[in-house]
């Protein structure tokens, strides 16, 4: 139905043309699921955008062939690309509150494009509207077509998308990242909603992902491609028990998955054994009752309802739970940014939930308790050199100066494997991977004896995220630092934790050691986070050479 | 483990000043055209009195009121002083009012719309009110007010000016504060031991930095027109000291009766001043951040 061949895309930039796609092909048959897989930068949305012809300006199609159905849609006029759009080819799109207009009702905006192909007339529109949001699911649509994006959840507005994009029966969908920044068990069922339409109505389907285990779950076909080209072509079985190209097999060693080991993620070739870590009985913080609530337009929000546990000298203990759970307010008021309501927060047998949150940087413990924050690009200041960054808790609380600074943070760089050219680099000269490594150097510089770790790999790459997850291994082997590491993704949790928390509506619903929470899952909510990640294929292990 | 002094470790290539504003100057040549002409009148404030033929306050009966020529380019005024004289020397002082305005609220806008940004509450609530009670007031009208309050001074103008700016900057300052209140790198500097105050002053102001410089340069432009609004009407500045605003006043009675180089090259010269700092503040918020520096 699709084909593309020897598709090539350039951007014009300050700093010459960039090939964003060089010489890619592929098809696409009626009925199949074809999945593109590759991490930031490989080009993958670029191909879609450039088939669709959304390409941005600076943008250009320098080479190639596009053809649906005989048609070429690399020289087709922009009045026939405006017809095909949506009614042939529809697309969905990566952050489904960005996609809609925030000042429309969905209703609305699903009318729009069935009146724009003709699809419906000003006495039906509202009712092939709703049954287009029933045909994604939404429950009490005829309610749902009067509400404004702003109302619905994260899932409800990609479900809206999904209809929008869907209302004109096209045959072919391209999805573009179409659960990140959901919530995983949200992320299940999009993606099975989204499966059963496209097998229902025999459509053809592109979903773009950088999730191997996604793809390999709900597409037929699996293309992997790295800067601007295909590197391996394969069922997702065989991409899994046989990568052929050294990429795939790095991108599939980097999935994590039940039952592998933290050093299994990394590639063959630099793996090294795991150094073990020491669990003291003492525990180095106990967290008694805390609650937090927030004085909302509508009564008190209770964030965080009387939690306890404790975290053992040179443990790690993983908080996992989904958005709105409670676990970064709960991270904030230990690292101490966020005063509690009530309740104990001991550090060394010490309350330190009483000290107020804007005095707590004069404290002596200051330095004990750091944070390596979620989004690594968001928590360095832009303005500063990554020298300045790290130099910057060293200068305040380690009252450093001089020389002895410089060597200090060239140590730090030593240690979390930041090349010490890059040192006086600006954040944005440095990839997403050296920003975490500057983030994470911040956070050890002062040998903190406890670390709160906040999603510090969600906005990574998957190879970048095995790197910099056995990177905090090596740290913790070698500083006997203990971890609070906060995350959504159980199996991520389970490669470094000793000891897991599930938190759900501001509550523990279960708690125990790793292992047993993920073998045998006694919560009900437990058992659905852990059914709900994809399940990649199991790999042949690679021997390394 | 090696012995490198950081200083002697490689560095990115562009990181020095000069070669940023040499890069960013290439790159856009409307901002190279804007500080061309910056250069321009930065040269007539410093050396304006230096470098002009007439002593710009020596009248000379004989040569009143004639055309542009070789010998007065701009004509001559009906005391027969030498127009282009006066209209560089002052350059000087119209720069040192705007300047000094814009300094002065730069200044006290960046500190009360950081503090109302990052703390909020009822600091914030008070100082909104104010702004918003200076902003309903037509500002050039306010500005009359105050000088003609205070008395008929260089300094009150700048002191009128200054208030009257205020509350952009404010604005401007604490919305770019609020935004950056909760982000990752502010709660980074609270954990690295910075007090507030620090947190404030050296991690969150100096990232709204580049939308300020925009600011700065339009209202230097702003601040220009506005002194010579001033002394136009008559407050501020008085003759025979030489000043934009005056010298278009005193020549636009002599328009009617054909002397219209009086009011034209000083007007133009002053239209010439605010257009050079509209066109500036891109370029000078390419310099400020660092974002460009690739």
């Amino acid at each position: 139905m699709l084909s593309i061949r020897d598709l090539a895309v350039s951007f014009q930039t300050r700093r010459g043309a960039v090939n964003a796609v060089r010489g890619v092909s592929f098809d696409v048959a009626t009925g199949e699921v074809l999945g593109i897989v590759g991490e930031s930068g490989s080009g993958k949305s670029v191909t879609s955008y450039a088939l669709m012809r959304i390409l941005d300006a600076g943008g250009a199609i320098t080479a190639g062939d596009v053809s649906y159905s005989g048609l070429d849609l690399r020289r087709a006029s922009e009045a026939d690309m405006r017809d095909i759009r949506g009614r042939e080819i529809s697309m969905i799109f990566q952050n489904p509150r960005a996609a809609l207009n925030p000042i429309r009702k969905v209703g609305h905006q699903i009318e729009d494009v069935l009146r724009r192909h003709a699809k419906a007339t000003r006495q039906d529109a509202r009712q092939k509207a709703i049954a287009a949001l029933e045909a994604v699911r939404i429950t009490d649509a005829e309610a749902r077509y009067d509400a404004y994006p702003f109302e619905l959840s994260g899932g409800m507005c990609q479900r809206v998308v999904i209809a929008i994009a869907l209302a004109c029966d096209p045959r072919l969908l391209i999805a573009d990242e179409p659960t990140t920044g959901l919530d995983i068990t949200t992320q299940k069922a999009v993606m099975e909603l989204v499966s059963a339409l496209i097998r229902a109505r025999g459509m053809g389907a592109i979903v773009i992902t950088h999730d191997l285990g996604l793809a390999a779950q709900y597409c037929d076909r699996i293309v992997v491609m790295k800067d601007g080209q295909i590197v391996e072509t394969g069922d997702p079985e065989a991409l899994f028990a046989r990568p052929r190209h050294a990429y795939t097999r790095k991108l599939v060693d980097a999935t994590p998955r039940a039952g592998e080991s933290i050093r299994s993620l990394l590639p063959a070739e630099i793996r090294t054994p795991d150094l073990p870590h020491k669990v003291h009985e003492r525990p180095i913080l106990a967290v008694r009752d805390l609650t937090k609530t927030y004085r909302g337009k509508s009564g008190p929000v209770h964030a965080v309802r009387g939690i306890s546990f404790e975290v053992k000298e040179g443990q790690s203990v993983g908080l996992v739970g989904e958005s709105g759970c409670g676990k970064s307010t709960t991270s904030e008021m230990l690292v101490r940014l966020l005063d509690p309501t009530s309740g104990e927060i001991l550090f060394d047998g010490q309350d330190i939930a009483g000290i107020p949150a804007g005095r707590f940087a004069r404290n002596p413990r200051r330095g004990d308790i750091q944070m390596v924050f979620q989004d690594a690009t968001d928590s360095l200041n832009p303005r500063h050199s990554a020298r300045q960054t790290i130099a910057d808790p060293l200068r305040r609380l380690g009252g450093m100066g001089g020389a002895k600074l410089a060597a200090r943070v060239d140590e730090l760089a030593d240690l979390t494997g930041l090349p010490r050219t890059l040192l006086d680099r600006f954040p944005h000269q440095l990839s997403g991977g050296q920003k975490a490594r500057v983030g994470i150097a911040r956070a050890i510089a002062l040998n903190p004896r406890f670390l709160i770790l906040d999603e510090p790999t969600a906005a990574l790459d998957v190879s970048i995220q095995a790197v910099v997850l056995n990177l905090l291994a090596d740290l913790r082997a070698a500083l006997g630092m203990s971890y609070l590491f906060v995350s959504h993704d159980l199996h991520v949790v389970r490669l470094l934790c000793d000891h897991v928390i599930v938190m759900k509506g501001g509550e523990i619903v279960e708690q125990g050691p790793a292992e047993q929470v993920m073998a045998s899952p006694a919560h009900p909510y437990t058992q659905e986070l852990l059914s709900a990640a994809p399940k990649p294929p199991a790999r042949r292990l690679v021997p390394a050479p | 483990m090696t012995q490198v002094s950081p200083d002697s470790a490689e560095r990115p290539r562009s990181s020095g000043a000069l070669d940023h504003l040499i890069y960013v100057l290439k790159a856009n040549p409307v901002t190279l055209l804007a500080f061309v002409m910056f250069a321009l009148i930065v040269i007539s404030a410093l050396f304006g009195p230096a470098l002009v033929p007439y002593d710009p306050l020596q009248s000379d009966a004989a040569n009143a009121l004639q055309a542009p020529s070789a010998a007065h380019w701009f004509g001559t005024d009906s005391l027969g002083r030498d127009v282009f004289s006066r209209v560089i020397v002052a350059t000087r002082l119209d720069l040192v009012i705007s300047v000094a305005a814009v300094a002065l609220s730069f200044v006290l806008g960046s500190v009360l719309g950081a503090v109302a940004g990052y703390w909020g509450g009822w600091i914030d609530v008070v100082l909104n009110r104010i702004l918003d009670t200076i902003m309903a007031f037509p500002l050039f009208v306010l500005a009359m007010g105050i000088v003609a309050a205070m008395g008929n001074t260089i300094e009150n103008i700048i002191y009128a000016t200054a208030i009257i700016n205020v509350p952009f900057y404010a604005r401007l300052v604490r919305a770019e504060v609020n935004i950056r209140r909760g982000a990752g790198f502010a709660l980074a500097a609270r954990l690295s031991g910075n007090s507030d105050l620090r947190v404030l002053a050296l991690h969150i102001f100096p990232n709204a930095l580049p939308p300020m410089m925009v600011q700065v340069s339009l209202n230097l432009g702003w601040a220009i027109l506005n002194a010579a609004g001033l002394s136009f009407i008559g407050l501020g500045v008085r003759p025979p000291t030489p000043e934009w605003g005056i010298m278009v006043a005193e020549g636009a009675n002599f328009i009617v009766s054909g002397e219209w180089w009086l009011a034209v090259f000083p007007g133009l010269w002053l239209m010439f001043a605010v257009f050079t700092f509209n066109l500036l503040g891109d370029g000078l918020r390419d310099i400020v951040d660092p974002r460009k520096r690739t």
